[in-house]
Formats: structure tokens, sequence, C-alpha cells
């Protein structure tokens, strides 16, 4: 057994060109979940972004020696703060990419900045990375629960969804995403009839979404992640309530979950994303790509590995050191023009800075096959869906 | 926030019927780990993980081999059965003269291999299962809308834990599974093959959990995890009705379905935890369970 | 079947040594054990090194309970993760020193023992088990609801500060040792516990319960005293972790926590001294070793339980235990 494993960390571990004597020792750790509810939308595909963006930057050509490790978290902040630390002490690792999970990611945030890396966060939704626990080292790539109320709750409220009922996931992340969107859903007009707190994780929202019926809403908002929501939505379904016009705002939901739920299910929902595989050629060609080597389309947690990582490398090669603080201002020194996410601008608190798109699901007809999934319904500039940068955390000026 | 008395009575006899639709489940699994247990002194922790097994067999028999819900639901507790049986021979056989300790320990570690198996071919993201046609829709009750298949849920539960109750209680089998509780040596001394008879039981008791896997599958997501908490929760209903009774596993699967259907409505933060405050009291209040005997 | 239930002699593997004090090879074993944790910090890293001690001596106060003491508890995570978050929010809310976090956490351990150890030694066997496991979930739920363990983001960067308001703890090695002896002197107490008279009561309420009652001793009373003191060592355990980790999390009182101490305890060997020891730092350092392999983990571990139990149950040391002829 042990053989076969460790033939697997070597196959895990990239190493391009060391022919430059001058060359810079990068080292990248994709720290993830790779075995819980985060593993398909993050996990292995997030490493096989990360492989694609040093092979993309021609790493080897320009003098980095770019090598890249991975772990689970499990979802634990104690294991990824324990992985984090030794990864920087004993591995010598420069920066680490991905971290799903808030409670993990705020940890990592904290050991990063201590130890002077970068932690480029692609998977976790906590506004808290650039705001209440804003670190210079932090780069927040692809979206936070704002974004993502900014994008459903806005538009769900303009399209006439006036009045709310919330299915809260009863953890920190459920209880900060239904706050955030309640808080839009006012500003735009709309009024919440009130919330469920649900047990995490469940599987059975039967009697939650009977209280929800009861209430009257429009929209049933689902303030849960991964396997709750789909369950939640797959019930509403067979309850009747989608049938009888109450609607759903999947409010973290991503492409892989919609592909597990199907179409014949998922039809109709709207839900806020950074990235579809299928908006251009761009993003068309480098998915096929990503295809071809892991076997489904990315989601946009993934392709946020891949551009974070990107211009973490720029930024490398332009500072001609892995210093984390140096490194980290290089990144918000000018937009970036990224081919996945257009033009990105990282700011002073670590936020970057994009557009989100607001998606639908297309129904089984309208679809021409297993991954095409989504219509676009409308863009939201990168100012409307973030929070405006606290002051305190923008770290250029300090 | 609903305010205590802002609930009407269709809202709550909705809940009602929810959490007896719930208690099926529970009723099932825990039947199933009572009957092991019964038997065999065995607290079999790969019940949730087997549980889980059904519904992918489910799914792998619609998915590779174009065979539906209604013949699975026959075939994958046939074959989870068999897999149950495979495991007992191998594996749980040397541990009878053991303490219960050291079968909950083996049975642990087996839920650990396969949901980690599970894990590593499909993912966690779950995979669809579709209502079987005939049962898809539902009626309206006035109170509420009651899916077809909720309801058949119900009703292929009660039959299938009214059979079981009327095979061990009531025929000549049963009296030899009972009495082969009470004293093995005996039963085989009448010429009664126990061990088989010990084989058969796992077997039966483990494909129960597989036939709860298939009734779950179009509602759930069938989801390598879908059996991990399940399982402590199940085992809790077993404790409350009294270890090995088959009576009191039944009736409290569906009891507690029940109770936490309504806590869901008053404090649904506090449905995770409420069956196990119940454990907890009946526990230092009647040690032997609400229908077990005392020892 | 029914009448081989009470065939325990597995469980009660190894036999207590009658003498007082220590034999020359447990004093053999503790020395070569300190010189070689002396040394350990500058071979592996530190973190990982304090992250096995404290597993260490969690596992050794479970098997104070279970193989000294005959009772299985399915909720011991209660006490390390109860203790983990007062710890941690003394050292970072109230500002404690470290070892006056620890001691906050281990007394709050002790109480938490003493509330559930006094309703639940009342129960026998598996119905004891349940119990325990009833009122960890019940902690847990309250560990998730309260604000101030902070839902599942749990206390985070909690300071190191400074032992007795004077040496800084900031450096990896000086923590090291403040660790070391905290474990290490929480194992040989553990070890004078199970040797001392009351130890030696203890063994005789397992090995014949109705005896030890006729001859006049409080059953209960011992058992009570022997549950509060292994939930106390599992506080400690669990105070000295959150110092190290600087984190105090769901993790540590979910009912898998729980298990993971038995599995700890069993694969060393139960009702030995030095079993739990080799049993948490094998599955500590699996888990750490492991950690790239994602789903494998939980195979692997799953492969080792059913190992364990059909081929090892007396566990690592208890193997060698036999061997020896010496009880380990």
């Amino acid at each position: 057994m042990m053989k076969k494993l460790a033939l697997t960390t070597a196959l895990g571990a990239v190493v391009a060109g060391a022919g430059y004597a001058q060359g810079i020792d990068v080292k990248l750790g994709v720290l993830n979940d790779r075995s819980g509810v985060y593993a398909d939308l993050s996990g292995e595909g997030s490493v096989v972004a990360a492989r694609m963006a040093v092979e993309d930057f021609k790493a080897a050509d320009k003098g980095l020696n770019v090598e890249i490790i991975s772990a689970d978290h499990q979802n634990k902040p104690d294991i990824g703060s324990n992985i984090a630390r030794q990864w920087y002490d004993e591995e010598g690792v420069n920066a680490i990419l991905d971290v799903p999970t808030s409670s993990v990611a705020l940890a990592v945030a904290d050991i990063t900045a201590e130890k002077n890396g970068v932690l480029i966060d692609s998977g976790a939704g906590s506004t808290a990375l650039t705001r209440e626990q804003c670190r210079p080292t932090t780069i927040h790539w692809t979206y936070d629960t704002a974004a993502l109320a900014n994008g459903t709750g806005a538009a769900m409220t303009n399209a006439g969804g006036n009045k709310w009922f919330f299915l809260t996931a009863d953890y920190a992340f459920g209880h900060s995403l239904q706050e955030n969107t309640a808080a839009v859903v006012e500003e735009n007009g709309g009024e919440v009839l009130g919330t469920v707190d649900v047990p995490f994780p469940a599987n059975d929202f039967s009697s939650f979404l009977l209280q929800a019926q009861g209430s009257g809403a429009d929209v049933i908002g689902l303030a849960n992640a991964g396997g709750d929501t789909v369950n939640a939505i797959k019930q509403a379904s067979e309850f009747g309530i989608t049938q009888a016009g109450q609607k759903l705002a999947a409010l973290l939901f991503f492409v892989t979950d919609v592909h597990a739920l199907g179409a014949q299910t998922a039809q109709g929902l709207s839900l806020t994303e950074a990235f579809y595989w299928d908006q251009n050629d761009a993003t068309r060609a480098w998915s096929k790509r990503f295809m071809d080597t892991h076997g489904a389309q990315p989601t946009m947690v993934q392709a946020g590995v891949y551009s974070g990582t990107m211009a973490y490398l720029a930024a490398v090669e332009a500072v001609g050191s892995t210093d984390g603080k140096a490194v980290a201002a290089k990144m918000k020194e000018s937009d970036i023009d990224d081919p996945l996410f257009g033009t990105v601008n990282v700011r002073g608190d670590g936020r970057a800075v994009h557009d989100m798109y607001l998606f639908e699901v297309k129904s089984p007809d309208q679809s021409s096959g297993e991954w095409d999934l989504y219509n676009q319904i409308s863009t939201i500039s990168g100012e409307d869906a973030f929070l405006p940068m606290l002051d305190e955390c923008d770290f250029t000026k300090q | 926030m609903f305010e205590l008395l802002g609930i009407s009575p269709q809202v709550l006899l909705g809940q009602l019927l929810l959490g007896l639709i719930n208690g099926s489940f529970y009723a099932v699994l825990s039947l199933g780990l009572a009957v092991i247990f019964g038997l065999l002194n065995i607290i079999n922790f790969a019940h949730g993980a087997l549980y889980m097994a059904g519904a992918f067999v489910a799914w792998m028999l619609l998915h590779y081999l174009g065979i539906g819900y209604w013949p699975s639901l026959i075939l994958a507790p046939l074959i989870v059965g068999a897999f149950g049986i495979l495991l007992e021979r191998t594996m749980l056989s040397r541990l009878y003269h053991l303490d219960h300790l050291y079968g909950l320990l083996l049975t642990f570690g087996l839920a650990l291999i396969i949901q980690g198996l599970f894990r590593n071919y499909y993912g966690v993201s779950g995979l669809p299962y579709r209502i079987p046609d005939i049962l898809s829709g539902g009626q309206n009750l006035g109170f509420m809308f009651l899916p077809n298949y909720r309801a058949w849920v119900v009703v292929a539960s009660v039959l299938v834990c009214f059979g079981t109750w009327f095979t061990i209680e009531k025929t000549r089998l049963g009296a030899y599974l009972r009495a082969a509780t009470e004293n093995p040596a005996l039963v085989s001394a009448f010429g009664i093959n126990v061990p088989l008879l010990v084989m058969l039981t796992y077997g039966f008791g483990v494909a129960l959990a597989g036939f709860a896997g298939v009734l779950a599958a179009p509602i759930y997501s069938v989801n390598p995890n879908m059996g991990a908490d399940l399982i402590i929760v199940v085992f809790a209903v077993v404790v409350i009705g009294g270890m090995g009774s088959i009576l009191g596993a039944i009736v409290t699967g569906y009891m507690l379905g029940i109770v936490e259907g309504l806590t869901r409505v008053f404090y649904p933060e506090g449905s995770a935890v409420v069956i196990f405050v119940i454990m907890a009291i009946v526990l230092l209040i009647k040690p032997e369970g609400l229908f077990g005997r005392a020892a | 079947m029914a009448a081989q239930d009470t065939d325990t002699d597995t469980i009660a593997a190894a036999p207590v040594p009658q003498a007082a004090g220590m034999p020359m090879l447990h004093k053999v074993i503790f020395v070569l054990l300190l010189i070689f944790l002396a040394g350990l910090p500058f071979m592996v890293y530190p973190i990982f090194a304090m992250k096995v001690m404290c597993f260490a001596l969690f596992a050794a106060a479970f098997n104070l309970l279970l193989g000294f003491g005959g009772l299985l508890s399915f909720g011991h995570a209660a006490y390390f993760g109860g203790a983990s978050y007062v710890a941690a929010h003394a050292a970072k809310v109230w500002g404690l020193t470290p070892e006056l976090s620890v001691l906050c956490g281990t007394a709050a351990a002790a109480f938490l023992g003493l509330v559930i150890g006094g309703l639940s030694i009342r129960r026998q066997g598996i119905y004891f088990a349940m119990v325990t496991l009833a009122f960890a979930q019940m902690v847990y739920f309250f560990a998730l609801q309260v604000p101030f363990t902070g839902g599942e983001d749990g206390i985070q960067s909690v300071p190191r500060g400074d032992l007795f308001g004077l040496i800084s703890l900031e450096n990896n090695i000086a923590l090291y040792f403040f660790v070391l002896a905290v474990t290490f002197g929480g194992i040989l107490f553990l070890y004078r516990i199970v040797h001392s008279p009351f130890g030696q009561v203890l063994k005789a309420i397992r090995e014949n319960e109705p005896r030890a009652i006729s001859l006049g001793y409080n059953v209960n009373r011992y058992k009570l005293m022997v549950f509060v003191l292994s939930a106390t060592f599992a506080g400690l355990a669990g105070a000295t972790k959150s110092q190290v980790f600087q984190l105090a999390s769901l993790t540590d009182v979910h009912w898998a926590m729980s298990g993971e101490v038995v599995l700890m305890t069993l694969l060393g060997g139960m009702g030995t001294i030095f079993g739990p020891l080799v049993g948490g730092a094998l599955i500590v350092t699996m888990q750490n070793y492991l950690a790239t392999f994602g789903a494998w983990v939980t195979i692997i571990q799953g492969i080792i339980f059913v190992i364990g139990v059909l081929l090892f149950r007396e566990g690592i040391v208890g193997v060698i235990s036999r061997w020896l002829k010496r009880p380990l």
C-alpha cells in the first residue's frame, strides 16, 4: 500500500524546469477538501487547475521552479491550520491556494500573515477574509457571500420576489449568507417574512419547507451549501412547492451541484457565479483542456485557482522573490487581464474585484448535453457585486 | 420567526405526518439493528453504511443495467443482504464469544471502509435517482400537499415492520430464533443449525438497511455520507426502545420521528439533539428501554 | 451465546502489578521515553510532536476508565473538547497565562465529568456507553449554539502567551517543553493512580463487582472517582492541545473524536500502561502523513480497525507484553 501511495505523491508533484542558476524556487500548496462536501467543487480539480496555470505561465522558461503539493483539510480548522503551519515551517511553501470552508480559510489567513506567505483563497465565501479579519497577505479571488447575495438577492427581488423566507443552515456561514441576502432584499424594497434555522447537515427538509410554504413568501432563500441545498431543492419539487409558484433561490450553488441534481429538478433555479465554462471562446477552450484531464467541467472555484495562480506567478516574477507581503502588494498594483475572469482588480484589502453573473438553470429540452446547464441572465459589475473596501483594511496605504 | 401560538392546527397536522414519514425510515433501520443485536449480540455500526449501499446499489442497477425502481426494491436488499452474509461468515462470526465492544469496533471499521470506497469512486455531490412515474405527483390533503411517494414510504415500512414482527413473534421460525437468542447451546442440541440461523438473521437485518436505502434513494440525494450521521440516531432509537426488542424498535422509530418533527416546528435548531436528550432521560429512569425487559 | 456474554478476559488483558513501587522495566521505559521526547523536537516538526503527546495523554486518560475501570465511555470528546474551549477562551478573552488557561480548562472538564459521571455511573455496559454518548451529544449541541465558542469557526488565534507571565512560548521549542512537562507529568500521575490502593480497588470492582460490594466498598463512589479523574486528564489533554494549535473547534467535541480515542486505546492495547501512548502516536502519525490521500485515510483507518479487532485484540503493546510475559 505504502509504495503505491508514495508513487501517487511523486506524480502529484510537478517539478518544472531546474536549469536556471538564478531560478526562484516557488512552492505552492493546494489546501482543500478532498473527501467531504466540497471535494467535487474544489478537491483534485483545483490541483489540476493549478498545474495548468504553471504550464500556461511557462514558469520554467521564466526561471521559476514551481512545485505543487496538496492536502485534504477535511473542512476542519484544526487540521487545516496544522497543515498550513507545517507547510510554511517545514516544507517551505510560499503560497497556499483554494482553501474552501470559511472557518479553515480564516485560520489559514492568520498563519499565512504570521509566516509571510500568500493565501489566494478561491473556495471560501466569508467576507471576513477581507473585512473583520483582513490581512495584508490574503487575496480573496473568486466570490464571497456578499457578492452572491447581491447577485441573486437583488435580481430576484427586482423581478418581483418581494417576500422572502429563509432556510438557514445553523452555522456561522449559513447565518452570514442569510444576513447578507436579507440586507440586499430589504435594500431593494423586499421584506423578510421569516427564517428557520436548520441543523447542519440535514437530510430531510420537508418539515422546514412546509413552514416556508405556510409563510406565503414569494421566494424561499436557501442559505446552505452542497448536499443540503441539493436535498432541499429536490424535496421542494417533490412537495409541489416550486410548481405552486414559490421560487427557490440557491444562495451558494455550483455547476457540479446542478449537474448532480439534473436539469429536470433544477430547472428555473437562479444562481450567481463568477465563471461558467460556456461563456466565451477563452473559457470554452480552457474548460475543454480541464475536462480532458479531470473528467468534469470546472467550477468557478477551480477556475479561480487557475487565475489566482497565474497572477501570483506573474507577481513573483516581477518582484523577483517570494516574500509574501511584497508579492501580495505587487498583485494589487495594477489591473490583471485574465482569460477566465476578464479584468480583475485586486483591491488594497485583497478582494479581487471582477464581474459576477446571474444564471438560470436550463430546462431539459433547452439543454443540449449533460453539462449544458445555464442561461446567462445578467452581468453584475464588480463594483455592484462586492462590498466597498474598509479603510482600515486598505494595505496599500499602510 | 414563528411564535409558539402562531402555529395553526393545519400546520401541526402536516408536521405530524412528516414526522411519521421520517419515523418510517427510523423504524425500518432500527428494526434491522434490533434483530441483529437480539440474536448476534452485535451492535452493527455498519448499518448506516449499508443503508447507503442499498441506495447506491439501486442507482447502479438503474445506471449500468437499466433495472428500474420496483425490481431494485427486491434486488438491492438481496444484494446488500448477501454482502452482509459474506461479512458475517468471514469476520463477525469470530467475535460472538467476545464483549459487545468488539463487534461495535469491527463494524465501525467496516463502515469507514465502505463509505471511503464509495466516496472515492462516486464523489460526494450525490447522484440523482428519480421517483418512479407511477408514484410521482401527490395528493392535496387540505392541510398539506402529500407526495404520493412519501405515502408509499409509510405503507412500505409499515408492511415490512409488521411482517418482520409477525415472523419473529408468531411463527415457528421466529420461535427458533427467540430460543436461539436465549440459549443457543440448547437449541443446537435439538438439531437446529444455529450458525445458519445467525447468518441468515444478519443477512436479513442488513437487507432491511438496504431496503431503507432504496426507499430513500428517490427523495434524499444518493450520497456516500447519507448514512454516516444517521447511524447514531438510529442506534439511539434502538436503545430507547429497549435493546433487542423488536416491537420497541418499531414503535420507538415512528414515535421519535414524530417527536423530531414537532421539535422542528417549535425549536428547529434543537431537532438534531432531541433524540439524545430523550435517550439520556429514558436510560436514567428506565435503563432497559421503553419496551425492554428488566435484566 | 448469552452464557458467554460475560467473557471479558480479553478486555482485562493485563494484570495490574501488585507491588507499590515502580518495576524496574517501567522505570527504564519511562526514562528512555523522556530522553527520546527531549530530543524529538529537533528531529521532527515540533507542533506535530506536541499533537502526538496531547493525544497520547488523552488516550491514557481514556484507558484509565476503560482499561482499569472497565467502563466504556462513548462521550470522552465532551471533556477533551470542552476543556479546549474553556482554555482557549481563558487565554484569548480573559488574557490568562498559558498554565492558568490550561488549569481553567482542566477544571471545567473535571466539573463536567462530575455532573455527567454522577448521572451515568449507575448504568452498566452498553447502557453506560449510550448515556455518556447522549450527554456528549448535548455538549456538542451546546458548543454549536452558544456564541462564545464561535460556531464552526471555533475560537481562533489563541495567543500563546508567557508561561507564569515570564517565559514567552512563541518559540515552538519553548512551547514543546511546556507541553512535554504537562503531558508527561499527566501520564506519570495516571500511572500512580493505577498502581495505588485506589487502583487495586478498581481492579477488584472490575473483576467482580458483587464481591467488591460485599467487601464493603462503596462501588459507585469509586466508579465516580475514576470517571472524574479520567475526564480531568482528558480535559488536561484538550486544554493543552488548544494552546498548541491556538485553536479550539467543533472537531474536538464531535462524536467521531470519542470514537477515535477508543481506536487509539484499542490499537495500542487497553489495560496496558504504554498501549494508549503507542496507539495515540500511531493514529496521529498516520493522519498526518496520509493527509494527502484524501478519502484513503478513512479506508486505511477502517482496515486497521478491522485487522485490529480480528487479529490483535490485545493491541500492539498487549501482544508485546504477552511475549515478554510482563505487564507493560
